[in-house]
């Protein structure tokens, strides 16, 4: 033991690297900035992103800007309090009091979206054929990436009309936030794919190229899926040829929308293990596809009121309290036992942001701290928003907003 | 002791993002395996969930091992690879294997899938299915099949097979398929869990997910409520400190007893994390009697400190079984085992899952 000891005093351990610092995010100057047109707010399902969403729309209305927040599946207290009690399709003006700009929201319904694109492409009587096709009511409303899609054509929807000075996007409730990326593609590539076509249309100058397995092939999908489906899929695609120039050509066309200055990713999420996990699989995929991302919100963080105690202290402290005795003391001790947990938590919560920063040292990163309780009401909101706005050094605790704990001094 | 047996073979556990519907799903089975029973944990969505918390690498589309269970019980895992199945499919019904395989490679299995999206469902229930209804002398292979399903927000889609198929198909091998599988999961053999947290959202659409359930007809089983910790303050002060907040004269007494000095007005930050932790209970309160009101048998976790490892999926365990064993004693209670009870009572008593 004592040489050990002697060991250590006398080749001491270099001090451990410091922690990455991770850089600011000031999301005020963001959404006030006028060529900031669209913010797209991605992350996992549950943490937090249509709240995140409404916040900033908020906050930007309050601002001066004339805003919309496309929202896709919020919660139902919330939607009423912005006015969405009805599924239209359409923004409607939410009534802020005092508010410089002017704040709409809306929530997406697909099925409504796909089937107005379809009225907008076609003469009535294709527009009803296709509308009664079976394949189209399943593509329509439970398709593995339509609310996706739609979302995309909503915004793109948005985006061209011009009256917007910003829109900020929620994105659909998916298990991977690469989805909304991905489905539009994978859709359109689907509907306008060479193996639909020959399946589908075996009459065409196409299929006396297909070779012999692919008439394989359509008899197995026919066998599998019964002949009815394909007859149906057929006479859809064949309704939708006629009708607008492919479907890929209009996926692209969004998705370079995305690509445009003007446009900013917002990455949500909450400081636990998959949801940081899925947000670094997004930062990393942005940065692959070379689209803007401004920053990481993390949100329902626990900063303690005070750091002047550590965990171990406090519950050492609880235990002291209790042998002292005293009217009060199961209540002091029983506070002193809430900042010991406030205080693990939160030391669990930075550890878990710095690992993501020391992955991604370029992300900026704001947190935003739980409430007791959901947030679903303007009021809510508006506090939401000023997390998420304020200044980054000024919090009443003086522990800057990119982080949950201080830095630690060395 | 007399065992009792439950008719419930197959435990379908959803939940809303981020409940820890794996983790209950997990703890189940371990539940389920106690005193040698032979339990199946399928995984539908691909993300190998179960590896991870059963820390073994990343489960092939097999029945692997994943952990043994008192008694000589034994939880088998099987991540469930929609392509696979396709392919299985196609051999036992066509002989068509290795045409399959030429299929998967020009990217056919991918596109079947994809113009139904059913097909997928329907596959994943199907071989379910399979597992619960698989028999060896005999007798069951399986005494339990406990599912990690899809979230609340896709489960009545993804059981009820039929209904998403009926538009699609109206004929072939699919569609008998589909029936065959709903004929299980609208059985009294299968009960579907949800798993909430005390919050809005996931009470919310665990409410929703009963009610569409209830109307496809699918058996609702337990509400789990997952997470659910420990009040930190003794009781009459919670609902004091909820209702009017807590401020630092409160507890300056107490501190100043043990010789804690209010520096930097510690006692009035203690104060204001008190109350805070004291409104989160109030509401956390309110949620329970939502969740009570649901008129479900519940049960409750807690949370455990530290990451889930495999003994914390026991003790997780520990806590379903004595649920489960309270509830097969209620349901033989009320006397309303169905046709389907009494076939399942033609196995060995001891051989179902429940309590011994």
């Amino acid at each position: 033991m004592t040489q050990t000891t002697e060991r250590t005093r006398r080749h001491p351990r270099p001090p451990a690297p410091a922690a990455p610092e991770a850089l600011p995010l000031e999301l005020a100057e963001l959404i006030t900035d006028p060529d900031t047109r669209i913010v797209v707010c991605c992350g996992a399902g549950g943490v937090g992103k249509t709240t995140t969403s409404a916040a900033l729309a908020l906050a930007a209305a309050e601002a001066g800007r004339t805003v919309v927040v496309l929202t896709i599946d919020p919660a139902r207290r919330l939607a009423q309090s912005l006015g969405l009690g009805e599924l239209d399709n359409e923004p409607r003006r939410v009534d802020v009091p005092g508010a410089r700009g002017e704040l709409h929201a809306m929530m997406l319904d697909m099925k409504r979206t796909f089937d107005d694109i379809v009225v907008a492409h076609s003469t009535p009587e294709r527009a009803q054929q296709i509308f009664e096709n079976p394949f189209y009511q399943t593509l329509s409303s439970s398709f593995a990436g339509t609310q996706e899609y739609m979302a995309m054509e909503k915004l793109g929807q948005l985006r061209a009309g011009d009256r917007w000075d910003l829109i900020i996007v929620d994105t659909p409730p998916s298990r991977s936030a690469l989805d909304f990326l991905d489905a539009p593609n994978r859709m359109s590539r689907f509907l306008d794919g060479t193996m639909i076509r020959l399946l589908t249309a075996p009459s065409r100058t196409g299929f006396k190229i297909a070779s012999a397995s692919f008439m394989f092939f359509s008899r197995i999908i026919s066998k599998i899926l019964g002949g009815q489906l394909l007859r149906d899929i057929s006479s859809f695609v064949a309704a939708l040829d006629t009708m607008f120039g492919g479907f890929r050509e209009r996926a692209t066309a969004t998705y370079e929308l995305l690509r445009r200055p003007g446009t900013w990713f917002l990455v949500v999420a909450t400081p636990e293990p998959d949801a940081l996990r899925e947000a670094s699989y997004f930062v990393d995929r942005l940065s692959a596809e070379q689209m803007p991302l401004a920053g990481l919100v993390l949100n329902r963080t626990h900063p303690p009121t005070t750091t002047a105690l550590s965990a171990t202290r406090a519950e050492g402290a609880a235990e002291e309290v209790l042998e002292a005795g005293g009217a009060d003391a199961e209540l002091a001790a029983g506070a002193l036992r809430v900042h010991a947990e406030r205080m693990a938590q939160a030391t669990r919560e930075q550890h878990l942001a710095d690992r993501f920063t020391s992955a991604h040292p370029e992300v900026a990163v704001r947190t935003v701290p739980a409430v007791a309780g959901d947030v679903h009401d303007l009021d809510g909101l508006r506090g939401m928003a000023d997390a998420l706005t304020g200044p980054d050094g000024d919090t009443p605790t003086g522990v800057p907003r990119r982080r949950i704990l201080p830095a630690r001094r060395r | 002791m007399n065992p009792v047996p439950s008719s419930v073979r197959c435990h379908v556990v959803t939940g809303k993002g981020g409940t820890g519907k794996t983790t209950v799903a997990a703890a189940l089975a371990l539940a389920l395996a106690a005193d040698g029973r032979q339990v199946l944990l399928v995984e539908t969505e691909g993300r190998q969930g179960i590896a991870q918390l059963f820390d073994t690498p990343p489960l092939p589309y097999e029945e692997r091992r994943v952990a043994v269970a008192r008694g000589g019980g034994e939880v088998k895992a099987l991540a469930i690879d929609v392509e696979e199945a396709l392919l299985e499919y196609l051999e036992m019904f066509y002989n068509l294997r290795r045409a399959g395989r030429a299929l998967r490679r020009v990217g056919a299995v991918d596109f079947a899938t994809t113009i139904a999206p059913g097909l997928r469902d329907v596959l994943l229930t199907g071989k379910v299915k399979e597992a619960v209804t698989r028999r060896h002398d005999g007798r069951p292979v399986y005494d339990a099949v406990v599912v990690d399903a899809p979230p609340t927000g896709r489960i009545t889609r993804f059981l009820n097979v039929t209904g998403e198929m009926a538009g699609l198909t109206r004929s072939g091998p699919i569609k008998t398929q589909s029936d065959g599988v709903m004929a299980v999961l609208k059985s009294p053999q299968t009960a579907v869990h949800l798993v909430t947290l005390l919050e809005d959202m996931p009470v919310q659409e665990t409410a929703d997910a009963i009610a569409e359930l209830t109307a496809a007809g699918l058996p609702v089983g337990s509400v789990v409520v997952n997470m659910a910790a420990e009040p930190a303050l003794p009781e009459p002060a919670l609902a004091r400190a909820a209702e009017t907040g807590l401020t630092g004269a409160d507890l300056a007494p107490g501190l100043a007893a043990a010789g804690l000095q209010d520096v930097a007005g510690l006692a009035g930050a203690l104060a204001a994390e008190a109350t805070e932790h004291a409104r989160r209970w109030a509401a956390q309160d309110e949620l329970r009697d939502e969740v009570e009101a649901l008129g479900r048998p519940t049960v409750e976790l807690p949370l455990l400190p530290g990451p889930i490892d495999l003994g914390a999926l026991f003790e997780l365990a520990g806590r379903l079984e004595q649920h489960l064993r309270t509830e097969v004693g209620r349901a033989d209670g009320d006397g309303s085992p169905s046709a389907r009870n009494e076939r399942g009572a033609e196995r060995p008593a001891g051989a179902s899952g429940g309590a011994a």
